[in-house]
């Protein structure tokens, strides 16, 4: 075993927070180097501060650590400074554990959770001293593997990744582990890479693309077809089925330097049934599983003892849709061990479940941040997108807030969602003036930050077949929002940058060619694209001519039904016609109640599986309408069959 | 209330950590440890600690110190004399807890007492370099560097903050090592700065500050060694 910490110690020095490269945190793993183990490289394709929480890798990494036959180790894309005396001075992609060249691993795994760090991935193997494309490595290289939600489109690194895996990953690693144990053992000769490969792609939930032939019909739609009979035509992704059996991390890597996310993290379940219709998370998640509230209680309690932290988020898609939301926040709230010093934050507050009780217990400790994400400015257009809340739910919510003593929160929404009209856009900003005006009954200082995201359509969701907005329709839209905002003083304006959202929106549904497309952008410098001092539209166009191919076509072109769609060699769950059928009802503005409150429609996450959702309560947390807008203040029965007519006229609640 | 006083190293990788993040280890080890600290009151508590004289980022030390109040009625004797070893257990490698004792809340504040350092610096130059540039500094009557101050290019004569040098020597890997008490009042030195202040600058390969010190008339006391309720037998190892 080698390690580059020598040469790399003498630079540290020069670079921007050096602290990112030492590792050392609370929980840091130092595996013995076993010949015989299987190495694991886990990599995020960013910088050491956005990737080090990410709650997949650790999870992993303590997975892999954990059993007999397998070590893994950390790393992160080091930053622009470092990367240029990298090169200067040979030093290859190393762990932050040991420091040990990327180059020694087995297996160099990434998490990949969204678009703009495809060129970074290219950045990481080449940075490791491996050649970039699949067909080039040998067997002495290492496998390069790809999970996360990114990887429900992977064409576009096709050409580049050797396996991905969809889905939870907690089972199919050891899985993985395994079959590469396997070859490890036995001789080693170049025919054998492929053989492995093969083997690798037989286990449920991998998929390797090197063993699809890719072609192009007329219009330029992608067919797969597997090169070899034992190779699946169909990849479905991996569930397990019980969080409860999977109580990971147990030991939450705690950092020394700055990280976003710096807390203690509980996931309190996984999936969502809300069936938002632009949300990917939401669909290719499904079913919901809840880890049961007394688990929930001890990760906390034993999580805030071991690492010191004082803050604790109880991550989900949808934390306060958590049937046992409201006992976990008291119990934690007061239990002594605390002494009044923990605070609770819920990441992805859903308003409709935002209630005084929640909102007085987080504040009995300290004060978090509060987003809520109404997502569309309009009753219409919520129903399109079927985020069922009502304008009353998001003011209860925000008076909740306010009364419990807030200044100021953020509202998060998206543009060019399908059948937006500028009275949807504008909505936004009025939607945000009575937030403002409701809290100046409690505060002169009431502010609301706006923040608006470009929409990208997602595969897997029912809006996958929705030619996104042009940049210049976004920014004609941000322009409208600039100037309505700008007459209620309160209410501050942020915005993602359409050019950004264009190349998310081509990489997001593309197709293997553009693996050529991403190797020249990176060629070209274009790392980092996710940070807006470095994006940089041109070299993505330029790249994108180049290689013959159209930006319009991939993001701007409405799909037909008929059309093949580059991912539909993959199996996330949910059945094609209920998704085309999700699709028509948005556009006649028909909306889906959540079906854990509802009898099953059937969308195949659960029955193609033989799952069911797993709920740590048998009644709904109480509060708001529950995305079926009715009243459910009692919070103790389900509604059972509901009618949503697009009819309904909503005003602002007194 | 009992306020202590903690002597520390910062060894190794660890070195690379900033001062703020060192700041936050410490705050987590407390929590971890179970030692009932003393907070601040209003809209967001935090434990009172302060922190001495801020190192480098990059630099090694073998002492650092810091004042935390604890709650003495939460907490006996015995567990205050086992807090050294208990934090060095749950500190990134590379942090050791050295020495403790309790201080006088009318002590003065690391900060203003400690009043000189003493630094160990390991240049890239070679030694007949090394040592005409100490010769020469040690000759000059004075030392102009420009500084920016609050946007204004100041000049300052820092020969004063030198008390002294020592003779450069080679450690084992063959490199000149220089150590040179530099004052900390009334303001600080930096060893950058001191590097800097004839030519040919020095180049550094690693810092490591080796003491501080606070002077009161002709005595020279580690900040352990300060303060009117210094109870002799808490203090650990001393060296």
């Amino acid at each position: 075993m080698s390690s580059v910490w020598k040469t790399l110690e003498k630079h540290l020095i020069n670079v921007e927070k050096p602290a990112r490269y030492i590792g050392l945190e609370q929980g840091a793993q130092q595996p013995k180097h076993d010949e015989s183990n299987v190495a694991w490289l886990l990599t995020y394709p960013d910088t050491y501060e956005v990737g080090f929480p990410n709650q997949g890798l650790q999870i992993l990494y303590e997975i892999i650590n954990e059993s007999g036959n397998s070590e893994a180790e950390r790393a992160y894309a080091p930053w622009v400074d470092l990367e240029q005396i990298m090169r200067d001075e040979n030093i290859p992609l190393f762990s932050v554990d040991t420091h040990r060249p990327a180059f020694e691993f087995d297996v160099i795994a990434f998490n990949l959770s969204s678009e703009l760090v495809y060129t970074n991935l290219i950045n990481c193997i080449d940075l490791a001293g491996i050649p970039v494309r699949a067909n080039q490595r040998g067997i002495n290289d290492p496998l390069i593997g790809a999970g996360g939600h990114c990887t429900y489109n992977p064409e576009p690194l096709g050409k580049i990744v050797d396996f991905f895996v969809l889905g939870d990953g907690e089972e199919v690693v050891t899985e993985i582990t395994n079959v590469i144990h396997k070859f490890k053992s036995i001789s080693t000769s170049d025919g054998n890479r492929n053989s492995l490969l093969k083997e690798l792609a037989t286990i449920e939930g991998v998929y390797v693309p090197s063993l699809y032939k890719a072609e192009y019909n007329e219009i330029g739609n992608q067919y797969l077809t597997p090169k070899y009979e034992e190779v699946p035509k169909l990849v479905e992704k991996r569930t397990i089925t019980d969080l409860e059996q999977w109580p990971y991390p147990k030991e939450q890597l705690v950092p020394i330097t700055e990280v976003v996310h710096d807390r203690l993290n509980v996931e309190v379940f996984r999936g969502c049934t809300r069936g938002c219709r632009f949300c990917q998370a939401g669909m290719i998640t499904r079913p919901v599983r809840e880890r049961p509230g007394e688990q929930v209680r001890t990760m906390i309690q034993a999580g805030i003892e071991r690492t010191g932290y004082d803050e604790v988020a109880l991550t989900s898609l949808s934390t306060a849709d958590y049937s046992g939301i409201n006992d976990v926040v008291d119990q934690t709230i007061i239990d002594p061990a605390n002494c009044g010093q923990v605070s609770i934050s819920l990441p992805s507050l859903r308003v409709d479940a935002f209630t005084v009780g929640i909102a007085a217990s987080i504040q009995n400790a300290r004060r978090t941040g509060l987003t809520f994400a109404p997502e569309a400015g309009t009753w219409r257009l919520r129903q399109v997108i079927n985020k069922l809340i009502l304008e009353e739910d998001l003011y209860g919510a925000v008076e909740s807030a306010f009364s419990q003593g807030w200044r100021r929160m953020k509202l998060y929404f998206l543009i060019g969602l399908p059948t937006e009209t500028d009275e949807d856009t504008l909505g936004i900003a009025r939607l945000a003036a009575n937030c403002v005006a409701i809290g100046k009954k409690y505060t002169n200082t009431a502010s609301v930050t706006v923040s608006v995201g470009g929409f990208v359509p997602k595969p897997f969701t029912p809006f996958q077949w929705f030619g996104q907005n042009t940049v210049e329709e976004l920014n004609r839209k941000i322009s409208l929002l600039k100037e309505e905002v700008r007459k209620t003083k309160g209410v501050k304006l942020k915005w993602h940058d359409p050019k950004a959202t264009l190349i998310e929106g081509i990489l997001s549904r593309g197709d293997r060619r553009l693996g050529d497309v991403l190797e020249t952008v990176w060629e070209k410098g274009g790392t980092f694209q996710e940070w807006s001092e470095f994006f940089d539209l041109e070299i993505w166009k330029e790249s994108i001519s180049e290689h013959g191919l159209d930006h319009e076509w991939y993001a701007y072109r409405h799909r037909t039904k008929k059309e093949t769609l580059p991912w539909d060699h993959l199996d996330a769950g949910l059945y094609k016609d209920f998704l085309w059928q999700e699709w028509r009802d948005a556009l006649d503005q028909k909306g889906l109640e959540d079906c854990r409150w509802i009898p099953c429609y059937d969308c195949g996450a659960c029955t193609g599986y033989g799952l069911e959702h797993v709920v740590a309560s048998t009644s709904p947390p109480v509060g708001g309408s529950q995305g079926t807008w009715q009243n459910m203040q009692e919070g103790e029965y389900a509604p059972q069959l509901l009618e949503i007519t697009s009819k309904k006229k909503v005003g602002v609640s007194k | 209330m009992i306020i202590l006083r903690l002597r520390s190293t910062k060894i190794g990788k660890i070195r690379f950590a900033s001062h703020r993040d060192i700041a936050k280890v410490w705050e987590r080890a407390f929590r971890r440890a179970n030692i009932p600290l003393i907070y601040s009151e209003g809209f967001s508590p935090r434990p009172k600690i302060a922190y001495g004289l801020a190192l480098p980022t990059g630099a090694e030390s073998e002492c650092e110190y810091l004042d935390v109040k604890v709650d003495d009625e939460r907490i006996g004797i015995s567990r205050i004399l086992e807090i050294p070893e208990q934090l060095t257990e749950l500190l990134p490698e590379g942090i050791k807890v050295t020495g403790m004792t309790e201080i006088n809340s009318k002590a003065i504040s690391l900060q203003q007492a400690v009043t000189a350092c003493t630094w160990e610096m390991t240049i890239a130059q070679n030694k007949n370099c090394v040592d005409q540039w100490i010769a020469n500094v040690l000759d000059s009557k004075e030392l102009i560097v420009e500084r920016t101050r609050k946007g204004k290019n100041v000049k300052d004569d820092i020969r004063p903050f030198i008390v002294g040098i020592e003779e450069s020597e080679i450690n084992e890997d063959g490199q000149v090592v220089l150590k040179a008490e530099l004052r900390t009042q009334p303001r600080s030195l930096r060893p950058s700065e001191f590097m800097k202040s004839k030519l040919p600058n020095l180049t550094q390969i690693k810092l490591c500050r080796k003491k501080q010190f606070i002077e009161t008339g002709d005595r020279r006391l580690d900040p352990l060694e300060v303060g009117q309720s210094l109870e002799a037998n808490m203090e650990l190892c001393s060296s």
